[in-house]
């Protein structure tokens, strides 16, 4: 038989007072006010005020002096054509990237007029909200149609085509490799998009290789995260900086032996490359569906305004949902649509322009050749070469102030040339000062020979 | 539902939160309940609106909000099953699908990214891009469009549907014209200069027409200068990085455009967000930025600069503009507004909210707006003083690498401008002034009236008036463009996920005829699809509201 143990067991004295201790403790950690360690540092009103009172904040803009070089614009009177009026001068028009001579064409104008009469001017609203009009739509297949794709998009705005495009597949963690001459555009693209940059030398296969190889050691380190990170290359089919052009058929062996995605930026080479201007692809007479993306403005060839990216459905219609150039902004106008669509049914008509137009492009290539103090940067069929100093004189101000007073000389002659703009401070790799040259269709051999002579003479009289 | 690819990640994610947030605790949203009135309290900032400034942002009831997750829930059940019909191969997969050659690339699209696009948004993509074929203006002609495999395709039967009444494009004082004498001016531009530019701002591209267009926006708005460029969007994203850059800080609202979202991030200052609208929520970041400065190493801030918008597109509230400027004057930061549905569409002339609230145009230090709504053109421009614009002409990216805006749009710029400062010599410009003003406020009271939920200030054209469901989205578009109008509607993620919309742009084209066709369909709809949520409609007796009345009628 198991007897209890009526008797309540006490516990030892020091153990009560003990637990008392710790219940009063509790009771007035419970009560008392929470203790930041913010709280010794915090500042009174007072010092706030006067934090507030003190601070002096930049001037919203830095003043800009007045003889900055670019503050004052050349101010072309009429239409920018064949003969343009800068400055209150007659000049021929060397500056405009009007390739195919399309901005003066009638055909293109009275385009433009029946679609003027037809829709207004402007679109008044985004694609996705009553902006999308029959001729975006047109001009969406014909370019795709023109390009042998299977679906194009087009844009407002050259620069915006580029820069939203990147960003819509790119994201971060993503890695992308870019060469160092690509445009202000693709930077901007790129920067959006947050991912990894690489840079490689300019055309430079063996250094694009080694930044590849590189990465497939990486890879290899951890290929869980390899399995989720997208890779591309964006390159320019005709660069702008550099007048040259990228050896695609090594970047598509590329593509296929490290798996890398290939983005092509066509704005100067759509309209000039190629049999029937189709751009580079057709050049060197590649599967345009090696591709993965091809983008270009229609601000230079097509002399309209705009851009327009292009490939296979299944890459394109991504954008329509996550290009922000393309759902957050108003859609073309109407006119400069239409007026795209006949300036691609002239070049479909009349391929033939496309070889007049290189053979202008060899021969002022040659003719500039030997120009003492100027060097011609630029393959021989690019219709937009640079002329650049062949020794700098020190400092990049000093450079500028040299060559315009080269193009004031030639300007003052009847030939309109501009120096190519940068912004200093924002490009990732500032190319040297240069003229840029541009020639058009319109040129005629007279012309050509003229400009070529009178930068001989101004290249002698301003820099001897 | 557009652009469900959450391309606005900056501004989504913020307003999601704060609405999961305070679904949890009771009711739906923590924005004020009606606040007729309420705004006309006798605050000190009450001293600074010089009229009474009244905004509606009224909640609906619980069961709605209930009702909405799980149509939204049934839509995702759904989805996941027939992805994964799809994936088993018992259902046709209609998506466009990678290359042969390139399969085994990493996949360029995640799977889930796209969840919501194939099974959510595809279902009523029909609402959306829908192409038209005229003009743009309070009528137009809609290409019929069918789908014969419910939305992965559409083809075009070749009819069009005519006059339709266009309640969804920007065309606030109906500059979206073809009458030939209107255009006559830029019929004449357009063959003297043809159609491109070929240059840039800085090389070749300057025409006399650009600098022409500058000068009258300058006078238009009261300002030392002005620049314009090519692109509305453009001019946010390419301008706003170059006046702030590492170091400066700025406080942007949190429903603010894509193109103002993207430029922050681009120029790489810091960004913090405040409230929509929210006076208290701006204050408090900004004393918190001047007295403890750059995070971590407390350096002061080299400038603070403050983004907001005129109008807000998806809620048509106005900004609080007397208080922001003079918290602006009081903290020493910049102000940068974005009229880009406001100029033209609110202000005794059409000078925008600035003039709306009475203020000087010094008050604001940048001024920034674009041209395709209220002008039927296309571009943007930045006004302000001398300084400021001269450092954009040769700071701006725009004016570097951009090309610039082609003349004859500049020229319908510069003829829209002249009307509506009546240097045309008539008063066409005004009276599409008054003709807005006068039609959104009856659109608005009488929406009010039939029980709807409407958005934003009494003055604002933009009329977003909220369906909740996600059934009734689809529902809402499809049926008003059978009785012939055609209506925008918006979901997630443009809109938080609860609060999906249909947004009504009011022209001064619309005529009362017009206006009374659309208000009679919304009343047959909203009863049919059960959308009066509104618990304070005004009764519809209108001698109980004899001043008005009078009001409207002046």
């Amino acid at each position: 038989k198991r007897v209890r143990d009526t008797r309540t067991k006490l516990a030892p004295a020091y153990h009560l007072i003990l637990e008392g201790i710790l219940i009063l403790w509790i009771i007035r950690l419970l009560f008392s006010k929470t203790y930041k360690l913010q709280e010794r540092s915090d500042l009174t009103l007072k010092e706030k005020e006067e934090l507030i009172e003190e601070w002096q904040p930049e001037p919203l803009v830095p003043p800009v002096p007045k003889d900055h070089p670019a503050l004052n614009y050349n101010i072309v009177s009429g239409p920018p054509t064949h003969i343009i009026t800068v400055n209150g001068k007659e000049c021929i028009n060397f500056a405009s990237f009007n390739f195919l001579g399309l901005l003066n064409n009638e055909k293109v104008k009275s385009a433009a007029q029946a679609s003027l009469k037809k829709y207004g001017v402007g679109t008044c609203g985004p694609r996705g909200f009553y902006g999308t009009f029959d001729v975006h739509l047109e001009l969406e297949e014909r370019l795709a149609k023109f390009m042998r794709t299977e679906e194009a998009i087009i844009y407002s705005y050259g620069f915006a085509t580029i820069a939203s495009a990147i960003p819509a597949y790119s994201k971060r963690g993503d890695i992308v490799f870019v060469d160092e001459a690509a445009c202000f555009a693709i930077q901007k693209g790129l920067q959006a998009s947050r991912s990894n940059i690489k840079l490689f030398k300019h055309n430079d296969m063996a250094d694009l290789e080694r930044l590849l190889k590189e990465q497939e050691t990486e890879d290899q380190k951890n290929p869980r995260k390899a399995r989720v990170t997208r890779r591309f290359i964006v390159v320019e089919g005709l660069y702008m900086n550099t007048g040259d052009i990228c050896p695609l058929p090594e970047l598509i062996k590329l593509k296929y032996k490290y798996k890398v995605r290939i983005f092509l930026e066509e704005s100067l080479s759509f309209g000039v490359l190629g049999e029937h201007g189709r751009g580079i692809t057709e050049h060197f007479g590649i599967n345009i569906d090696d591709i993965d993306l091809i983008s270009a403005n229609m601000e230079n060839s097509l002399a309209s305004i705009g851009g327009f990216c292009c490939g296979r459905s299944f890459i394109i219609d991504h954008q329509r949902l996550s290009g922000q150039g393309y759902c957050f902004s108003a859609s073309l106008p109407p006119l400069l649509a239409a007026a795209a669509i006949e300036a691609l049914n002239i070049m479909e008509d009349s391929p033939d322009i496309f070889q007049t137009l290189r053979a202008k492009c060899e021969r002022i290539h040659k003719a500039l050749q030997g120009i003492s103090g100027l060097k011609v940067v630029g393959e021989s069929f690019s219709p937009a070469l640079h002329l650049q100093l062949e020794e700098s004189c020190g400092s990049r101000e000093n450079d500028v102030k040299l060559l315009k007073r080269v193009v004031d000389y030639c300007m003052n002659s009847g030939i309109a040339l501009t120096q190519a703009r940068y912004l200093e401070k924002e490009e990732k790799c500032l190319p040297p000062p240069s003229i840029r040259v541009v020639i058009t269709v319109e040129q005629t051999e007279q012309e050509l020979d003229k400009a070529a002579s009178l930068l001989k003479e101004a290249a002698q009289s301003v820099l001897n | 539902m557009a652009n469900p690819s959450a391309v606005c990640n900056g501004h989504l994610h913020h307003h999601h939160h704060q609405k999961q947030n305070n679904l949890l605790k009771s009711g739906i949203s923590k924005k004020n309940g009606i606040t007729k009135g309420m705004k006309k309290n006798g605050v000190s900032n009450g001293t600074l609106y010089k009229k009474t400034f009244i905004e509606h942002f009224e909640q609906a009831p619980m069961y709605v909000a209930v009702f909405t997750f799980v149509g939204f829930a049934v839509g995702t059940i759904f989805g996941y099953l027939r992805d994964f019909m799809r994936a088993w191969g018992l259902e046709k997969r209609n998506i466009a699908a990678e290359r042969e050659q390139q399969k085994d690339f990493v996949p360029l699209y995640q799977d889930f990214e796209n969840f919501y696009t194939r099974n959510l948004y595809l279902r009523i993509r029909d609402n959306w891009n829908r192409p038209i074929c005229s003009v743009p203006g309070p009528q137009f002609d809609l290409m019929e469009r069918v789908t014969d495999d419910y939305n992965w395709t559409f083809r075009f039967t070749g009819r069009t549907i005519k006059n339709v009444i266009n309640m969804g494009s920007y065309n606030y004082l109906g500059f979206a014209e073809t009458d030939v004498n209107a255009l006559k001016t830029v019929t004449i531009e357009l063959e003297k200069y043809g159609t491109g530019v070929c240059s840039t701002r800085q090389e070749m591209g300057t025409l006399d027409k650009h600098v022409e267009l500058e000068k009258l926006v300058a006078t238009f708005l009261g300002v030392e200068d002005a620049m314009v460029f090519g692109m509305g969007f453009a001019t946010n994203s390419m301008n706003i990085p170059a006046l702030v850059g590492k170091g400066c800080l700025i406080l942007s609202d949190e429903l603010n455009h894509t193109s103002l979202v993207l430029g922050a991030r681009l120029s790489g200052a810091t960004i913090r967000i405040f409230k929509h609208n929210n006076m208290q929520s701006l204050e408090k970041l900004l004393r918190d930025a001047i007295v403890y400065g750059q995070p971590r190493t407390h350096r002061a801030w080299r400038k603070i600069i403050i983004l907001v918008e005129g109008i807000y597109s998806m809620e048509g509230s106005i900004v609080r503009l007397p208080e922001i400027v003079s918290l602006k004057n009081k903290y020493k930061a910049y102000l940068y507004l974005d009229e880009a549905h406001s100029i033209g569409a609110v202000g005794a002339t059409g000078r925008g909210v600035v003039e709306y609230f009475g203020m000087s145009p010094d008050d604001v230090d940048v001024l920034m707006g674009t041209f395709t709504k209220s002008f039927g053109a296309a571009g943007g421009y930045i006004a302000g003083k001398k300084g400021l614009v001269d450092f954009l002409r040769t700071h701006s990216h725009s004016a570097v690498y951009a090309t610039s805006m082609c003349p004859a749009v500049a020229e319908q710029i510069i003829r829209a401008m002249k009307c509506l400062m009546g240097l045309d010599g008539t008063t066409q410009g005004l009276q599409r002034v008054r003709q807005l003003e006068k039609n959104t406020r009856y659109f608005r009271r009488k929406l009010h009236e039939m029980g709807f939920i409407i958005y934003g200030n009494d003055d604002s054209p933009v009329v977003p008036l909220l369906l909740y469901m996600p059934g009734k989205i689809g529902a809402f578009a499809r049926r008003m463009l059978e009785k012939n109008i055609g209506v925008v509607v918006v979901g997630f993620p443009a809109t938080p996920i609860t609060e999906s919309r249909a947004r009504f742009c009011v022209s001064a084209a619309h005529t009362r005829e017009m206006l009374d066709t659309v208000l009679n369909a919304l009343d047959e709809l909203g009863d049919f699809l059960h959308l009066k949520y509104s618990r304070y409609s005004k009764s519809s007796h209108p001698e109980l509201y004899e001043e008005s009345r009078l009001e409207l009628e002046d």
